[in-house]
Parts: structure tokens; sequence; C-alpha cells
């Protein structure tokens, strides 16, 4: 008799658990041919609304966590990434088309940022910080700190290695993220949520949500406790309307051009400066 | 009269309650639990949810100072718009009261009361002598309302006629100087028959509010025991024609929930329930959520926590 093959249900990734949208709306996931694949949730701004909520409260612990027990838990999602590489060739050449090879070198290059993000994170400071001269008798020095909740809507192809990358430059920082995974693309984003659910992640550091981009961003955008967006994967046209929205509470929105680059982490940190009198 | 007051004819007279049904009532109150409230509908709800909340704080740890800012936020829940209703009382500790009576009068919060929890809160463990001096403090202070605690090693081990006439005394030290408030702690009394039978038990003994529970135990007002307690409500009404408030305390920390419970008094007790004046939700959290959620309505874009004062 032939064996009936299990269906995986993909859903979102909100503080740590995988609920469906509280819409209750799905849609369908088409391979590189147009052929059906799956159907993932559709997130609604209500699931958008729940992510930040989940985000924000898991701010104050991630933020203040050491930096390098931050970069202890990214190397694990790596390790824990490097277990499954043959699910994500699979997802990655059925939606992608790309070649077997190639898909496993998305997949090599991913778990390779995921370690070089992971590594950034106690280094940063030193990087970005400085010891400042100033005219009176005090130590003035500044020093980079997480911004807060970050929106990131996540680019498309290669969609493992742009999602992995947002991810890791946003969090490794101390930020929060609030992901919505490529509209094209989700598949891999879930499953990437699966590994960070086992990789000793606090919840609600990371949320992912699959859906309508051009949907979700105008929410995100007026959104009063996000505080940066990464665009990356919005279209010129919802970019500005998201522009627009986001001046509510001056929110930084940038669409950083390199996947991996220390300046993608600064571009979602904010730069303290504290004066302190000398011989105190 | 349906009791003489006699610890036997109370006996005979919870006896004769009819036994709840548990899934039934736990299927009923997920079923309205479901009911979507939308726009204008929502924004009534939430204003009327923010005028009947008891805002609390029961800390150790608490200070005059944050008494003060605490009455501030339930004269004007948010300070950039005067249109927000003042909450339904101030619910603090005894030694509190007097504080919060003070800067109450002074910031304009007249109207609004102190409610004191009294009787040795939260456990109900001391000498009655010590939990009538108690009450008598608190009234002394200036509460309007005190929610008191049953003794509820009492009730489970069957004293009933014990926590009747404790309930009485303190009834009759509040006389018409304070509303009483009866709070059950529904999760210590594990079975909703138990929750039926204490409503009945406290309402026979002069509560005009019966309270579920004193948020220091989880679980705390659960729906079920919510429905429980608002049916306690309303035949208690169809039998002596006298309206009982009812309380749910802990656990109530979003809107939805608040609108869940607002669906469960117009449904179960009936509209006539709608007023602060016989619901009352005990928290702190949520007037804040409240807040947000009105802000949302009124605004059109999601408001953060940052929008509200810290607690």
């Amino acid at each position: 008799m032939e064996r009936i093959y299990v269906l995986k249900t993909y859903k979102l990734f909100i503080g740590g658990a995988f609920p469906r949208s509280e819409s209750g709306r799905v849609y369908a996931v088409k391979d590189f041919k147009g052929k059906h694949l799956a159907n993932t949730c559709q997130a609604s701004r209500k699931d958008l609304r729940d992510a930040v909520v989940s985000a924000r409260s898991a701010f104050p612990g991630w933020s203040g966590a050491t930096a390098y027990n931050r970069g202890q838990i990214l190397y694990r999602m790596a390790e824990i990434l490097e277990g499954r590489t043959d699910q994500f060739i699979a997802e990655i050449s059925a939606l992608e088309g790309a070649n077997p090879k190639a898909a496993a070198l998305q997949v090599e290059e991913s778990i390779d940022l995921l370690i070089w993000y992971a590594g950034w994170s106690d280094k940063i400071s030193a990087l970005d910080g400085s010891t400042n001269s100033v005219s009176g008798p005090f130590y003035n020095f500044t020093i980079p700190e997480p911004i807060g909740v970050v929106a990131v809507f996540a680019a498309a192809k290669p969609s493992l290695l742009n999602l992995v990358g947002a991810m890791a430059s946003v969090i490794t920082s101390g930020n929060t993220a609030v992901m919505v995974a490529s509209e094209k693309f989700p598949l891999p984003a879930i499953s990437f949520a699966e590994c960070m659910a086992t990789s000793d992640l606090p919840a609600g550091v990371v949320n992912i949500l699959t859906g309508v981009s051009s949907e979700l961003a105008p929410w995100a955008a007026s959104h009063m406790d996000i505080d940066a967006i990464d665009a990356a994967g919005l279209s010129p046209k919802v970019l500005k309307e998201a522009q627009i929205a986001g001046v509510g509470n001056l929110k930084r929105i940038k669409t950083p051009p390199n996947i991996k680059s220390p300046k993608r982490i600064l571009d979602f940190m904010e730069s303290k400066t504290v004066w302190h009198p000398i011989g105190i | 009269m349906i009791i003489d007051g006699t610890e036997s004819s109370l006996r005979a007279y919870l006896k004769t309650l009819p036994p709840v049904d548990e899934v039934g009532a736990h299927a009923r109150a997920a079923m309205l639990a479901t009911r979507s409230i939308k726009t204008t509908s929502k924004s009534w709800a939430i204003d009327m949810a923010i005028s009947m909340v008891d805002l609390t704080t029961l800390e150790g740890a608490d200070t005059p100072g944050k008494i003060g800012t605490l009455c501030a936020k339930a004269v004007r829940p948010d300070a950039m718009d005067a249109t927000v209703p003042s909450v339904g009382a101030v619910c603090v500790y005894n030694d509190m009261v007097k504080i919060a009576r003070t800067k109450l009068d002074a910031i304009g919060g007249t109207s609004i009361p102190v409610a004191a929890v009294a009787t040795a809160f939260p456990s109900g463990r001391a000498s009655f002598a010590v939990k009538a001096q108690d009450t008598k403090d608190a009234i002394d202070a200036g509460a309007a309302e005190i929610d008191m605690v049953i003794d509820r090693g009492a009730f489970l081990s069957g004293r009933y006629g014990e926590v009747f006439e404790e309930i009485s005394q303190i009834r009759e030290i509040c006389g018409d100087k304070a509303h009483l408030k009866v709070i059950l702690e529904t999760g210590e009394l594990v079975t909703l028959d138990n929750v039926r039978k204490a409503s009945y038990l406290a309402m026979l003994a002069g509560a005009d509010f019966i309270k579920t529970s004193t948020g220091k135990i989880s679980p705390a007002a659960t729906s079920p025991v919510v429905l429980v307690m608002l049916e306690a409500v309303r035949d208690y009404y169809s039998l002596t024609k006298t309206r009982i408030g009812v309380k749910p305390a802990g656990g109530i920390r979003n809107t939805k929930d608040a609108i869940k419970q607002l669906v469960l008094v117009n449904e179960v007790a009936g509209p006539k329930w709608l007023t602060p004046k016989l619901f009352r939700i005990g928290a702190s959290a949520l007037l804040n959520d409240l807040l947000l959620q009105r802000m949302k309505m009124r605004d059109g874009f999601y408001a953060g926590p940052s929008y509200v004062t810290l607690d």
C-alpha cells in the first residue's frame, strides 16, 4: 500500500509559539513552476500587533543579556540550522527554482552568516563606540545601543540568506524583531522559526509573520511601538507610503544594501553619550 | 426571608441549590467569548469598561507617592484626552485609604470612592477582633467600599454558619457608610458548585457585591466562575428584588478579556447590570490596555506602551 505523505502546516511564529493567523486566512504558495506547493498563514494587522507586543516584552531581557550570551544563542541557531540543511535545500529548490547545489550553497552561506553576526555581538560597540575629547574635566564616551523593536520586511531571493542575515543583524545588538517573510518565498522562514524555537532564543525576541507585505507595511509604519523598519522587501511605492506613515514616532526606515555588513547592525542602533566627571 | 439567620436554615437552603453543570458552564462561557464586538459598540464597551475599573494596587511596596499617581490616573486616565471617563474606584490597602481619599479630593476626584481591602486580606487568617478593627479603621479613614475576604478554610470544612456570621458582622460595621464586597477567592473553592454556594451565602449575609478573587491566587476570575456568579445574582434578584453586584478581579489584563466580561454580564445577568454600580473589574494593568485600544480607535494607528503612564 502506498503511504500518504504527511503535509506540514506552516504557521506563524509569535512569542515563541506557532499560532495560526487570528484572521483565519491562508494563501497558496506556488513553486517556481507555478504549481501549488503549500498553504501558509496570511497574517493580519492584529497578528502584527500581537507580534509587536511580544517583541516589546522580550526587549528588556534580550537587550539586558550579555553580548556574549546573545552571540552564543546566534551560534546555537547556526548549529541547529546545520543539522537541518536538507529540508532547507528542498524548500529553496522548490520555491526559487535553484538547483540543489546552489540551494545548498545558500544554506551554507546562511549558516556562516549567522556565525559572522554572532561574533559581532560583543565587538560592535568597540567598532562604533568612542571616547570623546571635551573641553572640561569629563570623561565623555559614546556607545551604540539597540534601538528597540525593529520590523523587518525581508527581501525575496535568496530568501533564506536574506531572512537570516536581516534577523541576525537586527538582534545581535539587542533589538527584538518582528519579521515579515518574503510573500513569494515564506516557507524557509517558517522552517527557520522552528530552528529558532529550539535554539534557547527567549520567546518573543524574533517573531515571524507570513503574508502580504503591502498590507502589513502601513500598519507597521504607523505603529508607535515599532522603532525602526528594515524595508528591504518593500516595493518603492509601499516604501514611500511607509516613510510618510512612519513620521509619527520618527521611525527609522532603512533599506540596508548589503546582507553582510557591520553597517547593517549600526543601522538599527542609537548612540548614547555619557558625561562623567574625572576624579570622582 | 429566604432563611431565618440560623445555621441550620442556611445549611438547608444551600442544599436546595441545584448543582452547576461544569461542562455546560465552560461551554457557554467559551461560546460567549467568541462574540465579536466592533466599531461603535467597541468604543462604547471600552469606555464602559474604563468606568468599571477598580484601579488597584495591593503591593507590599506601595508608597504614598505611588498611591498619589494612581489617584491622578483614576480621575484622568489619559492625561492627553479629557473625554476618557474616570474609573469606578481606587482600591488600596487599609493604611493607604486616607492618603488616597485626600489626594482624590484634592484633584477633583470627590466622586470616586476609595475601596479598602479588609479582614486580614488576602488570607483572612486573623481573629475576628482584628478583622473587625481592620474594617473600622478603613471606614474611619474614608473608605466607602470594603472588600472583605471570606474564611475559605471554614467554608471548605462546611462551617457555613461561621462564614455567614463573619460577613453579617462586617456588614453591620459597614452600616450605611460603606458598600460591602465579599471576596470568595474562587481559586481556592475548587468547584463551581462551591462558587454558587459561596455566592448565595455571601448575598444572604448582606453583601452588596460578590467578588471573585484577591488577585493573589491563580486561577482568578475565569469566565465560567464569573458566569456562575452572574447567574447567582440574577436568580437572587428574582427571589428578593435586590440587585447584587459582581466584581471579577485578577487575570483580566487586556481589552479583549474585559469586553468578554461585559458580554457575559449582558447575556447572563442582563443589561441592567451594565453599570459601574453593579459591575466592577478589579485590575491594574488592564487600564493601560484599554487606553491603548481607545487611542487606536481614535487615531487609526497602533499606540505603544510608552504613550501611557507606568504603574
